[in-house]
């Protein structure tokens, strides 16, 4: 399947045009028209998840299903089984808050992440290929109930088995930094660097996204005591009254309008940079899951090529004293040999495809923090710029005030 | 420099925050940083601007670490690569019109406060640009008690030095110094509200009812420092009270305050103990009446309970009595004035309330901001020490513009906020002065219930007199004791009469004092506020076009990210 060529994550896409055959094969993705379903404590919210595509799988050009978290949740963990070695893109995390479940920014937010990871899947050469990707995108309510529900077997990862993984990986990684010797683990010093990197990029981005996140609670303050000092000043001219009064009440007038342009600029630094860093700091967790299964996989060789040794050694005893076990044994033997190369032939696959994913992954991160730092800068000197123009409005007239 | 460093913006936390910024930036740069940062020649240059020194205090009096001029040229933190900093440092700090009218400005309110202290109209007045009074408060030593000590060791008190520049004619002598306590400082309050009555006298500092057990601490003391040369500045502002004897016996007579210290000692509760001196030396005995000279002062306790407790009977009376009092206060101009001072200063209590809040809440997006450009500065340093590919440096070049402005408008920020405090300050400023008018508007109300308390007594014994004449006129030949008795009281009238007409001269003159303070008041407040307006107006505007140039620079290099 040809890659679409494209460096934009946001929702939408080119229009599909009439004939799907002269256009370059696409796929594009939108989440939206979040609604509350349901009632108390069973509430949720439901998506609109529109598939625009001229892939020869899927039905038309376009789809419009309906889906809920847990079924983007379903999905992120098929594709985290099946596609083991790919940065799977993150998810928005769970809300632990009941009341701010339903909160229109919070709604906001998860809307703007569940498009954004459909649409990473969907720009993926190799996600974009999944057969659970079609189902998601595709398959009616019920199926989709039924997907949903059959995953209790082996395929079926909780989120607790998640964390064990990472406290294990994390618990390794530290171990071989400390200099602690674990014999299953890889003696590859670039890979270890890497793993040393992604942990300490987790630490830096989450500080950095705590800030953020202050930062944008700040501006809400800002902008609530200027509205509050605007009223209050504005009660000092009526009363006072006069020129005097008037500067006042100017003032006052002025205040309360830049405390609105504050609030509209705290919302814009919360989604359009604190969400993007929030979303840097789940997608370097994620990794941390696949360095996880990297480390299960290279465990599985190991110790099946230590079990083939093992068994190599009984196979010979056995073809000494000419044993009828020695067929039996090397029955065995072919298998383990066959379970071997599949596990070994895991293994690379990972090493390969995590090769590949970081060199993207660090380029996609460029042009995403690019884009959030960009509009961090246009945001702050956009309110800069209001909050200067407001103020230098006002001086001619109190000028004019002050000497009449 | 008079103090005025110590009214920024001092906040040992965020100084520390500054510390870490700068070091940690610092560390990144190859330019010569640290000499840019604390090059004396930077601040030479400052006031090498043609303009006299006093024009780099915009910056420096405004911060206690403020040697760090925020110039584009100058910052370290650019990548730009030259080394060297432009000569001109702060004049291109200056360069944008906009933004040195910010400083100047609030500058200019400050300059004319430096001569004349505090509250004073200082462009409006153009009398007062002759003469001088400059006052500071310095040097606080301690010193003991001697004489009045029970303690063994003896009562240590603080005094303070009090240095005086002036050219008005009743101080002898251009510069002076005396050695002054708190208990001075209270004395003089007590003379000068005594002999000014009606005048809107700023009030004088706290007492503090531990002082002697916090005195030893620094912090204590240099705020007591603080308040007490405010003060007097305020003092030295007021057009009248700076003439005044008290204030200049204060200013200027070494040794012991040559001031009546205020009495409340003996307590005398019997009018009978209170006559008894007066009959002792032959003065004649008026039971009930009033020294006429007292009356020009308010009753206070001791020797003038009697005549407390008959000025509240009076009060009673007037608010509950069935009859108006002879005299009222009829001036409507003036109750009017008072209500609309009364909702003033509710209204203004209110605004300073909400002023401390906004202060705060820039205080605190300036602190985020600096933290986050420091997170960032890490991450940089981070991501290029471990870069494995070429993306991850760009990355971290991108955000070490990001990170490097941050800190930037974060040192804005601070900038900003220092000046706001001062313009605001005006607010609470004049939160004093209204207690100021409502002392003044008191001693009018108790000079009007004096002059009703005594008129109220004229009418009593008048009553008496003619209840006597009557009774006395209808025995024949007449009744001795009852004709001396009626002589008495014609003679308390007399005595009581007199009282009335200083009471009511009184009273007119602080009605007029009264007057001519509320102009006085009105006109200051009227220069006060527009220039704390057009401050703080300016002062916002200049420091957000200066943010804003900042980020639009972020914003065109990191264009080319931008969604098309």
């Amino acid at each position: 399947m040809i890659t679409t060529q494209r460096s934009s994550t946001g929702g939408g896409g080119l229009q599909s045009p009439r004939s799907p055959s002269s256009q370059p094969p696409y796929l594009s993705v939108s989440v939206t028209d979040p609604a509350k379903m349901g009632n108390g404590v069973q509430a949720y919210i439901s998506y609109k998840v529109i598939t625009k595509t001229n892939f020869p799988e899927y039905q038309g050009p376009e789809k419009i299903v309906i889906r809920r978290y847990t079924d983007f949740v379903w999905l992120r963990d098929r594709l985290f089984e099946k596609y083991k070695g790919i940065f799977i893109p993150p998810l928005p995390e769970k809300s632990t808050v009941e009341k701010f479940r339903f909160s229109a920014e919070f709604i906001e937010m998860r809307r703007q992440a569940l498009d954004t990871f459909v649409n990473r899947i969907a720009l993926h050469h190799e996600l974009q290929q999944s057969e659970d990707l079609r189902t998601f995108l595709q398959a009616d309510e019920q199926t989709m109930e039924r997907a949903r529900s059959q995953d209790t077997g082996i395929f079926k990862r909780k989120p607790s088995d998640l964390m064990q993984i990472f406290r294990d990986v994390q618990s390794k990684v530290s171990d071989v930094v400390l200099g602690k010797e674990k014999p299953v683990e890889e003696t590859n010093p670039e890979y270890e660097k890497l793993k040393r990197y992604i942990f300490e990029l987790e630490d830096h981005l989450a500080e950095a996204q705590k800030h953020a996140y202050r930062l944008v609670k700040r501006h809400r303050e800002l902008g609530q005591s200027l509205a509050d000092f605007g009223k209050a000043i504005k009660l000092l001219g009526a009363c006072e009254g006069d020129a005097l009064g008037t500067a006042f009440s100017e003032l006052g007038a002025k205040s309360e309008m830049l405390s609105i342009k504050l609030q509209r600029e705290a919302h814009h630094l919360l989604m359009n940079f604190e969400e993007p860093l929030k979303d840097y700091v789940r997608a370097v967790q994620s990794i941390k899951g696949t360095i996880a299964e990297r480390a299960n996989a290279f465990r599985q060789q190991v110790e099946l090529a230590e079990t083939i040794k093992l068994k190599e050694i009984d196979l010979n005893k056995f073809r000494l004293t000419r044993s009828e076990k020695m067929s039996e044994a090397e029955h065995e033997y072919e298998e383990l040999k066959a379970d071997s190369e599949e596990a070994t032939k895991r293994f690379e696959t990972i090493v390969r495809l995590m090769n590949e994913e970081i060199v993207r992954f660090q380029e996609q991160k460029t042009q995403d923090m690019g884009l959030a730092f960009h509009e961090f800068a246009k945001g702050q000197a956009r309110l800069a710029n209001g909050i200067a123009d407001a103020w230098r409005s006002l001086l001619p007239k109190l000028e004019a005030l002050s000497s009449s | 420099m008079m103090g005025h460093e110590n009214q920024g913006f001092e906040d040992a936390q965020i100084y520390a925050s500054r510390e870490e910024m700068e070091s940690l930036v610092l560390d990144d740069d190859d330019n010569n940083n640290s000499g840019n940062e604390n090059n004396p020649s930077s601040r030479s240059n400052g006031g090498a601007n043609g303009d006299g020194i006093q024009h780099q205090h915009p910056l420096s009096s405004a911060l206690p670490f403020a040697e760090i001029p925020t110039t584009d040229d100058d910052d370290p933190l650019l990548s730009s690569s030259s080394p060297q900093k432009s000569p001109n440092s702060f004049n291109s700090f200056l360069e944008p019109p906009s933004y040195a009218d910010a400083v100047f400005r609030s500058f200019d309110g400050d300059h004319g406060k430096q001569i004349n202290g505090h509250g004073a109209a200082s462009t409006s007045s153009p009398s007062s640009s002759a003469d001088y009074l400059k006052i500071s408060v310095t040097d606080p030593q301690k010193e003991q008690d001697l004489n009045n000590s029970l303690v063994p060791g003896g009562n240590a008190y603080m005094t303070y030095l009090i240095t005086t520049w002036t050219n008005l004619p009743e101080f002898n002598g251009t510069e002076f110094s005396v050695r002054r306590r708190f208990k001075d400082v209270v004395t003089l309050s007590d003379r000068l509200s005594d002999s000014y009555r009606g005048f809107f006298i700023p009030l004088r500092p706290d007492k503090s009812v531990v002082e002697s057990q916090v005195m030893q601490k620094q912090e204590f003391v240099e705020q007591r420092r603080m308040a007490l040369e405010k003060y007097l500045r305020k003092l030295a502002a007021h057009p009248v009270i700076r003439r005044s004897e008290e204030l200049r016996l204060f200013l200027q007579v070494h040794g012991k305050l040559p001031l009546m210290k205020t009495t409340d000692v003996a307590s005398r509760m019997l009018d009978g103990a209170a006559k008894l001196p007066k009959q002792l030396f032959g003065e004649s005995v008026v039971s009930a009446a009033v020294d006429p000279n007292d009356v020009s002062q308010p009753a206070k306790g001791g020797r003038d309970l009697l005549r407390i407790f008959k000025e509240l009977r009076q009060s009673v009376t007037n608010d509950w009595g069935g009859t108006k009092p002879p005299v009222v206060e009829e001036d409507k101009e003036f109750l009017e004035k008072r209500k609309k001072l009364q909702d003033f200063e509710q209204e203004l209590s209110n605004v300073s309330q909400q002023a401390e809040s906004l202060v705060k809440a820039q205080q605190d997006i300036g602190e985020t901001l600096g933290q986050l450009g420091l997170a960032f500065v890490k991450l940089t340093k981070f991501e290029s020490e471990e870069a494995m590919f070429n993306s991850q440096k760009v990355r971290a070049a991108d955000m070490k513009n990001v990170a490097t402005s941050a800190v930037k408008a974060s040192r804005l920020y601070r900038e900003l906020n220092a000046q706001t405090v001062r313009h605001l300050d005006k607010l609470h400023e004049y939160l004093g002065v209204m207690l100021a008018v409502n002392n003044a508007y008191s001693d009018r109300s108790n000079a009007l219930l004096t002059v009703q308390t005594l008129l109220s007594e004229l009418s009593t014994l008048n009553a008496r007199i003619e209840k006597l004449e009557a009774a006395a006129s209808k025995i024949f030949g007449g009744d001795r004791s009852r004709v001396r008795k009626i002589e008495e009281l014609k003679e308390t009238m007399r005595v009581t009469d007199e009282a009335k007409s200083c009471a009511v001269r009184e009273y007119e003159r602080i009605k007029e004092n009264n007057k001519n303070e509320l102009e006085r008041l009105d006109k200051e407040r009227h220069d006060d506020f527009f220039g704390m307006l057009k401050g703080f107006v300016a002062n916002q505007a200049g420091y957000a076009e200066k943010m804003a140039s900042v980020w639009e620079t972020v914003a065109n290099e990191t264009s080319g990210y931008a969604k098309n």
